[in-house]
């Protein structure tokens, strides 16, 4: 079972209080944008995913704790956290990935 | 040296210290026809079906680690077809005959045990929706049947049909044809037959690149072993299909998560079937060699570690004590995990893909075992005649773009 750390309630808690939400900073397109859309760039968005083996920005919900969605990036070969933040952040550059390992 | 009652009888009067190594471990030549990634029972038998049937001879199969020793070690080997849409009953039927007969045709014994296939309905809805499936299946010439649940009782006598416990039995669907198969044999024979034929199986050779032509089209691969040229290349790598298609540029419909199952310690034989239970959440067979193995569902979050979490094989044993009380003071053997690659319709990718030489047989999810002779013939054809085969045709990379799903993840056995 994984260690999370919550960045709202800001401390570690065992995995069966969370659940993964996928990947993380897939935006989804506007109503205009969605009108202008071909039927590839739908699918990519809908279905193509990034599945990375090695560091993976993902999304975790508290759903047994503070309820709160946010977002981690965890390397799936040793399924280690590198780090956590809030929904809203910035995808975290390789320096600030590198930064947290230490 | 072929395996016969003769040869087995001439082995032991020599103490069975003479059987000779069952295929030469290859270092690769410069270039190949067709070049497999991936020494799995899929990649293998795609090997030995072009080999066999296609009439491609010179073709090298390459294994990162050693053969069998992925997704095909590493699940609980049932073999069924009862799929509910046409395109995967087609797809997972036709494996399902070139199970039968498969030892004889690779002589090497894979243990294919026709033992027959269980599946519990504990609600109204269950009930409905396997009705549906027995119809479904005999419209596609699919065997499967319904049992009431004394029939259950007779099929499977370690069942409990008492209606006071907390999940009845209020019946099954039975297909006879489905069972399990010895994991390890597949890949093994699959190895021994195709290399008999000239396939070389290059193990510890992982593909670090795919090398592209001015066209785009693929004219061979970087290897641990130096560059192979090769014009068409079969990707079978299961969970690490992405990781070896962004070799090529291309991104897929694919997570790759862990799927767990684990073995008790062995007793006599107890269970004569496969039983699977949607509704509480397991399935359970017992090998030849007494161990019931266990399994139900994938870890949560995508993983190339090849491990999933305790709390899954609690709730796994859990649910396998609910159906069957008899099991409650089992010990467990061990346990492992595999990672699988889940496409979003829960439907397998067999085909072509956008790069010219390219060819793909992943996204089999949680269900790879079963079509192993299928998926490897349809590859292989497909590798071929640069064009898929009638039954693996509706199941394209394109379908994620036009909308025709496949969308049998409410027909899985287990829900994932």
């Amino acid at each position: 079972m994984l260690l999370i750390h919550c960045p709202y309630c800001k401390e570690k808690r065992p995995e069966i209080e969370f659940a993964y939400a996928g990947e993380a900073h897939i935006v989804r397109p506007d109503a205009i944008a969605q009108s202008e859309m071909t039927d590839e760039e739908w699918s990519k968005f809908m279905f193509i995913r990034n599945n990375f083996r090695g560091e993976h920005a993902e999304r975790w919900w508290h759903n047994a704790g503070c309820n709160m969605f946010f977002n981690a990036i965890r390397n799936t070969k040793t399924d280690k956290f590198v780090m956590t933040y809030k929904m809203g952040e910035n995808r975290p550059t390789k320096t600030q990935i590198e930064a947290a390992k230490k | 040296m072929k395996f016969s009652a003769i040869s087995l009888f001439a082995n032991a009067l020599s103490g069975h210290k003479k059987w000779p190594s069952q295929f030469p471990n290859k270092e690769p030549k410069k270039e190949y026809d067709v070049i497999i990634i991936g020494g799995g029972a899929h990649g293998l038998g795609a090997a030995y079906y072009l080999a066999s049937k296609y009439g491609i001879k010179n073709v090298a199969v390459l294994e990162k680690g050693w053969i069998g020793g992925g997704n095909t070690g590493r699940n609980t080997t049932i073999i069924r077809s009862n799929y509910l849409f046409d395109e995967s009953a087609a797809l997972y039927d036709h494996a399902v005959d070139l199970w039968d007969g498969l030892s004889q045709e690779l002589n090497y014994n894979v243990m294919f045990s026709k033992r027959g296939v269980l599946m519990l309905a504990h609600n109204v809805h269950d009930v409905q929706s396997f009705q549906r499936h027995v119809y479904s299946n005999r419209l596609n010439n699919v065997d499967n049947r319904w049992l009431t649940p004394e029939e259950c009782k007779e099929f499977c006598p370690p069942l409990d049909i008492s209606s006071s416990r907390r999940y009845p039995v209020m019946g099954g669907a039975l297909q006879m044809r489905a069972g399990t198969a010895r994991h390890d044999s597949v890949a093994w024979g699959y190895a021994r037959a195709a290399s008999k034929l000239g396939v070389d199986i290059i193990q510890n050779c992982e593909v670090t690149g795919i090398r592209r032509d001015a066209f785009g089209n693929v004219e061979g691969v970087e290897t641990a072993k130096g560059y192979l040229k090769s014009k068409k290349v079969g990707v079978s790598a299961a969970g690490n299909t992405s990781v070896v298609m962004e070799m090529a540029g291309l991104r897929f419909p694919l997570e790759s998560y862990p799927l767990q199952a684990l073995v008790s310690e062995p007793i006599k034989p107890v269970f004569p079937c496969v039983v699977m239970s949607n509704a509480v959440h397991a399935y359970i067979s017992q090998s030849d060699k007494g161990e019931l193995v266990i399994g139900a569902g994938t870890d949560q979050y995508t993983s190339y570690s090849q491990r999933g979490a305790l709390h899954l094989q609690e709730h796994n044993l859990m649910s396998i004590c609910e159906i069957f009380p008899i099991f409650k003071r089992m010990r467990m053997l061990r346990s492992w995990g595999g990672v699988v690659d889940v496409t979003p319709d829960r439907s397998p990718i067999v085909g072509k893909t956008p790069v010219g030489g390219l060819y793909v047989n992943c996204g089999w999810g949680t269900g790879g075992f079963k079509a192993t002779p299928g998926a490897a013939n349809m590859l292989a054809y497909t590798i071929a005649h640069n064009e898929p085969h009638k039954i693996n045709a509706p199941f394209n990379l394109d379908r994620f773009i036009g909308g025709r799903l496949i969308d049998e993840a409410a027909a899985a056995a287990v829900a994932h």
